[in-house]
C-alpha cells in the first residue's frame, strides 16, 4: 500500500518513513477493544468521577480508537492488522496553571496518577507560564455526535472484501509495464467522550472506510505512480464509500494512465493558466490557505517546527487574500466530511464561519484558548490527534466555496493553461508563502480544448499572491468533498484528519514546470 | 511497563496458545515528560504514559497482525490481550497462505540498558528559562524512559530500555529570522546548555543585520550538518528500500544502473552498531552492526525487512525499509576552513520541508530555513529570506559536491509522532559548487 501525506510540518521524508513503518496508523492508535462502545467509556468516566480531583477546572477526554486493514499487493494478501488503542487525557487548571497528563492505566489508581502528574505540571505552567491559566476556556456542553454510517463494515465478510481487492488487483495488472499494484481498505472508528467540572459531557463517534488503489509503470529509467479509487478521497461512512468512488470499476483507468504518463512528454516549463481539479484543490487550501490561518502559528507557538505565518492579527477585517471569488468557510456541519463535528476537543460548540468573503480575510482558525491569548474570533478549532496528546489549533473542514458553471465551462476559458490533478509532492516555507507543488496527472489546455497528457507537472507560487490570480471556481455540480488523512503539526508531534471541499479552480499565468535534472 | 513485567505476561499468553500456532509479541512503552515553550516560557507541559503492544500470530503459513495499548495491570492486560488473541483468531481463518510470512526460527535473547536517571525535568525547564532571560526560545523538551520488547513463543527474549531528553529549539529575532539548536542525548551535560546559548546569541547578532533577498539561479553553498540531514532524509525515502528497488520504484535507479553516479566522497552506512535503536526486529531477526548503503559514490545494499526478504529471497537486515542510524562517511575539509573554502554563497544551516521534485530525477525541492545566511570572501555578511530550491541530489551529491567537512554531527531525532524517536544520523557538512534556487 502506498501511502499519501499531505502535509507534514518539518520533513515530508520523515512522515513518509514513519508511516510506512506503521502502515495502518492513519490516526497514531487505536482500540484496545475491538468493540469498545461509549457505555464502557463512561464507566471509566465514572470511575473518575468517583474521585474527581480538587482544583480549579478539569477536563477528562477519553478515546477508543480501532482499525482494520486488508490489502492485496500483487495478487498477494497482505497481513491482516486488527489495531486499537484506548487511554485517557487529564488536564488540570489550578493556581494559574495547567497541565496534563496521559495514561493507558484507567484503573482507579491509574487514573489518580495521571491528575496527580497534571497537577504537577499545572504547578510549573503556574511558575513558569506564558499565560494565566484562568483564561483557559470552560465547557459546559452537553452533545453527541455520530458520523453518518449507511452500510456497515460488517456488510461485506472477509472473503468478500479480499474478492473486491483481488479483483481490483486484476484490473491494476494490465501491462508488463505495470511493476507493481495494490488495493487496499481500512476502516477507522474512532469514539471520543469529553466531562468538564463544569458539567460539560461531550460524547462523539467518528467512522470511516477509506479505499485505495495504486498502479506503478515503469520503462527505462521513467516511473510513474497513479492512485485512484478513493485513495484521495476520504469522508466520514461505512461501506458506501466504495460505490461512490468507484472502487474496484477504477482500476482500469489507474493503470492506463500510469502507462500513458511513461511515454508522456514532459509538462512544459513557463507561464500558463493552471486549472487545478479538486484532488489537487485540497492541498492548495490545505498548505496555502488552511495552515497561515491558524492562530496558534500566528501566536509564534509552532515556529520551532511546523512553522510561522505570513497573516498577522492586523490582516483581518481588511487583508485581501484572494479575488472576489475566493469565498472560504470553516464548516463542521457538511455531511460525511472528514471533520464533521458537534464539538471540539475543549468542549466548544462547532458551527460554520466564513473565514474568507469575496476574498477578504475575516476570520483566523483559533480555539477558545488562543482566542483569549490573542483577542481575536476564532473557530471550534482546538483538537487532539488522540488520547495522548494535548489539543491544539488545528483545521476542521476548510472548504472552498463553489461559484458558478462546469469543467468544461472553466476549460473554455482558456487559450494556453495545464490542467493539474491528485497532489504527489507538496512543499511551503515555514510563512506557509512559497509553494511547491506536484501532481500526478497533467492535461495541456490548448485554445478552450483539452489536449494531450503530460507528466511531472508542477507548478510554484507564494500564497500572498496566487490567491489574487483566482479566475475560475466551478459550480456546486463540479464541488468535491474530500480532505487529507495526515496533517501533521505539534510539539510533541500530532496527525490528525482534515477535511477540504471544493470545486476545480482556474488560476491565470502560473509558473508551471515539468521533469528532468 | 518493565521487562519484567513484558515476560510474564507474554509467558502466560505463549502458554495459551495451541497446535501449531506461533506467537510474536513486541512492546513500546514511554513515559515522557513534553514541555512545550513559547518566548521563553512554557506554553503546554505535560507527562505521556503509554505501552503498545504488537501481535503477530501465525498457524502454518498463515498470519494476522494486531496491536493494542496495555494498561500495566497484568490481569487487565491478560484478559484484554486473549481478547485480541480470540479476535486475531477469527479473522486467521479467513486469511489465505502467505507466501512471504518471515520469522526468524531459532531463539535468541538480548538485554540492553542505556542512559542515566536526569533531573526532574521541571527542574532543568527553570534552569534552561533562567539562563535564556532574554531570548524568543520556542520548541520542546521531552524526556523519560523508552522500551521496546519482543517475545515470542519460539523463545525470543528481547530488551532495550532507554532514558533520555531531546530539547529541540530555537531562538528568533523577528518574523522568520531565527537559529536553531538541539540539545540531546542521554545525560544531562549544563555546561553544553550554556555553551548553545552563546553560541544562539552570537547567531542571533548576524541575524540582527538587514537580510538579504537572492534572485533564483544557482549559488556556490555550504550545507551545515542538519541541513545535509534533509537531503539524507529523501534519499531514505525510498532510496533503500529493496522492495522499491526490484520493482523501479527507487529514487536511486539510475545510480543503481550506473547512469548517474555520486561523488566518490559519499559512502553511506546504515550504523545499527550505534546502539540508540532496538538492535532486533518484530519478527526475531537480529540486525547487522552497520550496513553499506553508498559506497564510494556507488550503490551498496539495500535495506531488507522480513517481509521484503522472504519475496525476494535476501538475508534479513533492518527493521523496516527506512534507515535509523544513517552516517555519512567524513571527507578531508576542516570546518574552520569551510567559509574560506565557500568564498562566495549561501551558508545554509537548515533545510526544511524537502519533497520530491521529480524523484526519476532524484530531483529534490524544499526550502532555507534557520541560520543561514549570505557569505561573501570567506565572511558571513548577513541573513537571507528564506529562499526555495530545487535541484537534483545527483548534482549535490555528485558533480557539484566540492568538499566533505573532517568533523560531523550526531543529531538525535526529534520526531515525536509515534512516541519519541530513536533514529539518529551522524552527519558531516558539504561544500556543493552550486545549489539552484527557484523562487
Amino acid at each position: 500500500m502506498l501511502l499519501r501525506f499531505f502535509d507534514c510540518a518539518l520533513s515530508a521524508a520523515a512522515m513518509w518513513n514513519r508511516l510506512r513503518k506503521n502502515v495502518v496508523y492513519f490516526f497514531i492508535n487505536f482500540l484496545h477493544l475491538f468493540t469498545a462502545t461509549m457505555e464502557q467509556l463512561t464507566e471509566y468516566a465514572d470511575r473518575f468521577l468517583a474521585q474527581a480531583p480538587a482544583c480549579d477546572y478539569w477536563t477528562l477526554r477519553l478515546v477508543a480508537q480501532d482499525s482494520d486493514h486488508l490489502e492485496v499487493r500483487q495478487g498477494v494478501v497482505e497481513p491482516s492488522t486488527l489495531a486499537s488503542s484506548l487511554g485517557a487525557m487529564v488536564t488540570i487548571v489550578k493556581s494559574g496553571g495547567i497541565g496534563y497528563a496521559a495514561t493507558s492505566d484507567l484503573s482507579v489508581s491509574g487514573l489518580s496518577a495521571a491528575v496527580a502528574r497534571a497537577t504537577t505540571w499545572a504547578q510549573a505552567h503556574a511558575r513558569l507560564g506564558l499565560f494565566d491559566a484562568s483564561v483557559h476556556p470552560r465547557s459546559s456542553t452537553r452533545a453527541d455526535y455520530h458520523a453518518p454510517v449507511l452500510e456497515s463494515w460488517k456488510a461485506l465478510s472477509v472473503n468478500d472484501k479480499l474478492a473486491l481487492l483481488h479483483d481490483a488487483n486484476h484490473a491494476l495488472a494490465l501491462d508488463e509495464r505495470i511493476v507493481d499494484w495494490s488495493a487496499w481498505l481500512t476502516r477507522q472508528r474512532s469514539a471520543h467522550l469529553l466531562l468538564t467540572s463544569d458539567g460539560g459531557r461531550i460524547a462523539q463517534v467518528f467512522e470511516s472506510v477509506q479505499p485505495g488503489l495504486v498502479a506503478v509503470a515503469n520503462a527505462g529509467s521513467q516511473t510513474q505512480r497513479r492512485h485512484g479509487g478513493g485513495a484521495d478521497w476520504a469522508q466520514q461512512g461505512g461501506l458506501e464509500r466504495l460505490a461512490a468512488v468507484h472502487f474496484v470499476d477504477d482500476a482500469p483507468r489507474v493503470a492506463e494512465e500510469a502507462l500513458a504518463l511513461l511515454t508522456a512528454p514532459e509538462c512544459p516549463s513557463d507561464i500558463r493558466d493552471l486549472l487545478l481539479l479538486p484532488s489537487q484543490m485540497v492541498l492548495q487550501i490545505h498548505e496555502s490557505i488552511g495552515h497561515p490561518l491558524e492562530l496558534d502559528r500566528i501566536l509564534g507557538d509552532e515556529r520551532n517546527y511546523a512553522g510561522t505565518s505570513f497573516v498577522t492579527p492586523g490582516m483581518f477585517g481588511r487583508y485581501r487574500y484572494g479575488s472576489e471569488l475566493l469565498d472560504v468557510t470553516f464548516d463542521p456541519t457538511v455531511p460525511g466530511e472528514l471533520v464533521s463535528m458537534i464539538a471540539d476537543d475543549v468542549g466548544t460548540p462547532a458551527r460554520r464561519e466564513y473565514l474568507i468573503r469575496r476574498g477578504i480575510l475575516e476570520r483566523p482558525l483559533g480555539g477558545a484558548l488562543s482566542q483569549a491569548r490573542a483577542g481575536l474570533p476564532g473557530t471550534a478549532a482546538t483538537r487532539a490527534s488522540s488520547w495522548n496528546r494535548p489539543p491544539i489549533d488545528r483545521m476542521g473542514n476548510i472548504n472552498l466555496e463553489p461559484g458558478e458553471g462546469s469543467l468544461s465551462d472553466l476549460i473554455a476559458r482558456v487559450e494556453r493553461g495545464v490542467l493539474m490533478d491528485t497532489n504527489r509532492s507538496w512543499s511551503i516555507d515555514d510563512s506557509r508563502n512559497k509553494f511547491q507543488f506536484g501532481c500526478e496527472w497533467g492535461r495541456l489546455i490548448e485554445d478552450g480544448e483539452l489536449r494531450g497528457v503530460v507528466r511531472n507537472p508542477g507548478y510554484r507560487g507564494i500564497s500572498a499572491e496566487f490567491w489574487r490570480s483566482l479566475d475560475g471556481v466551478g459550480g456546486p455540480e463540479t464541488l468535491e468533498i474530500r480532505g487529507v488523512t495526515n496533517c501533521g503539526k505539534g510539539e510533541p508531534n500530532q496527525a490528525v484528519s482534515v477535511g477540504h471541499a471544493s470545486p476545480p479552480c482556474l488560476f491565470r499565468d502560473v509558473a508551471v514546470f515539468g521533469g528532468g535534472a | 511497563m518493565n521487562q519484567d513485567s513484558f515476560f510474564a505476561l507474554t509467558d502466560r499468553l505463549n502458554a495459551s496458545l495451541s497446535g501449531s500456532e506461533v506467537l510474536f509479541c513486541t512492546l513500546n512503552g514511554e513515559a515522557s515528560d513534553f514541555v512545550r515553550l513559547n518566548r521563553n516560557r512554557i506554553r503546554q507541559a505535560g507527562h505521556v504514559q503509554s505501552s503498545e503492544l504488537g501481535v503477530m500470530l501465525t498457524d502454518g503459513s498463515r498470519q494476522v497482525e494486531g496491536h493494542c495499548v496495555l494498561s500495566g495491570e497484568m490481569k487487565t492486560d491478560l484478559a484484554q490481550v486473549r481478547q485480541v488473541l480470540a479476535r486475531l483468531r477469527e479473522r486467521l481463518v479467513e486469511m489465505p497462505p502467505d507466501p512471504y510470512l518471515h520469522y526468524a526460527t531459532t531463539a535468541s535473547a538480548s538485554s540492553r540498558f542505556v542512559g542515566a536517571q536526569l533531573p526532574a525535568a521541571a527542574e532543568l525547564l527553570a534552569t534552561l528559562i533562567a539562563a535564556a532571560d532574554g531570548l524568543d526560545v520556542v520548541g520542546i523538551w521531552a524526556s523519560g524512559d523508552l522500551s521496546t520488547g519482543l517475545a515470542s513463543s519460539l523463545g525470543h527474549r528481547h530488551w532495550h530500555q532507554s532514558h533520555s531528553f531531546n530539547l529541540d529549539w530555537s531562538c528568533y529575532l523577528e518574523t522568520d529570522k531565527a537559529v536553531k539548536a538541539s540539545l540531546a542525548g542521554l545525560q544531562w551535560d549544563g555546561a553544553a546548555l550554556l555553551q548553545r546559548l552563546e553560541a544562539l546569541r552570537h547567531g542571533l547578532r548576524i541575524m540582527a543585520r538587514p537580510a538579504r533577498t537572492l534572485e533564483p539561479g544557482r549559488y556556490r553553498a555550504y550545507l551545515a550538518p542538519a541541513a545535509v540531514n534533509e537531503l539524507l532524509h529523501m534519499l531514505s525515502w525510498g532510496g533503500f528500500d529493496l522492495k522499491n528497488h526490484r520493482t523501479q520504484q527507487t529514487p536511486l535507479l539510475q545510480l543503481v544502473r550506473g547512469t548517474r553516479q555520486f561523488a566518490p566522497q559519499i559512502t553511506l552506512h546504515e550504523e545499527h552498531q550505534r546502539g540508540l535503536a532496538a538492535g532486533f526486529t518484530a519478527e526475531g531477526f537480529m540486525k547487522p552492526d552497520a550496513v553499506t548503503l553508498l559506497a564510494a559514490g556507488q550503490f551498496g545494499e539495500c535495506l531488507v525487512d522480513a517481509r521484503s526478504g522472504k519475496e525476494y529471497g535476501v538475508a534479513v537486515n533492518a527493521a523496516g525499509d527506512t534507515p535509523e542510524a544513517l552516517a555519512l562517511a567524513a571527507g578531508d575539509m576542516p570546518e574552520a576552513e569551510v567559509l574560506a573554502r565557500l568564498g562566495t554563497g549561501l551558508y545554509v544551516g537548515n533545510l526544511w520541508y524537502c519533497n520530491w521534485s521529480d524523484p526519476n530525477e532524484c530531483r529534490v525541492t524544499g526550502m532555507t530555513r534557520f541560520g543561514s545566511y549570505w557569505v561573501e570572501n570567506g565572511e558571513i555578511v548577513c541573513p537571507i529570506k528564506v529562499m526555495r530550491f530545487d535541484d537534483s541530489l545527483f548534482h549535490l551529491l555528485g558533480d557539484r559536491l566540492e568538499g566533505v567537512t573532517c568533523e560531523r554531527e550526531l543529531l538525535l531525532s526529534a520526531e515525536t509522532y509515534d512516541g519519541r524517536s530513536t533514529d539518529s544520523a551522524l552527519v558531516p557538512g558539504l561544500l556543493v559548487g552550486g545549489l539552484t534556487l527557484a523562487l
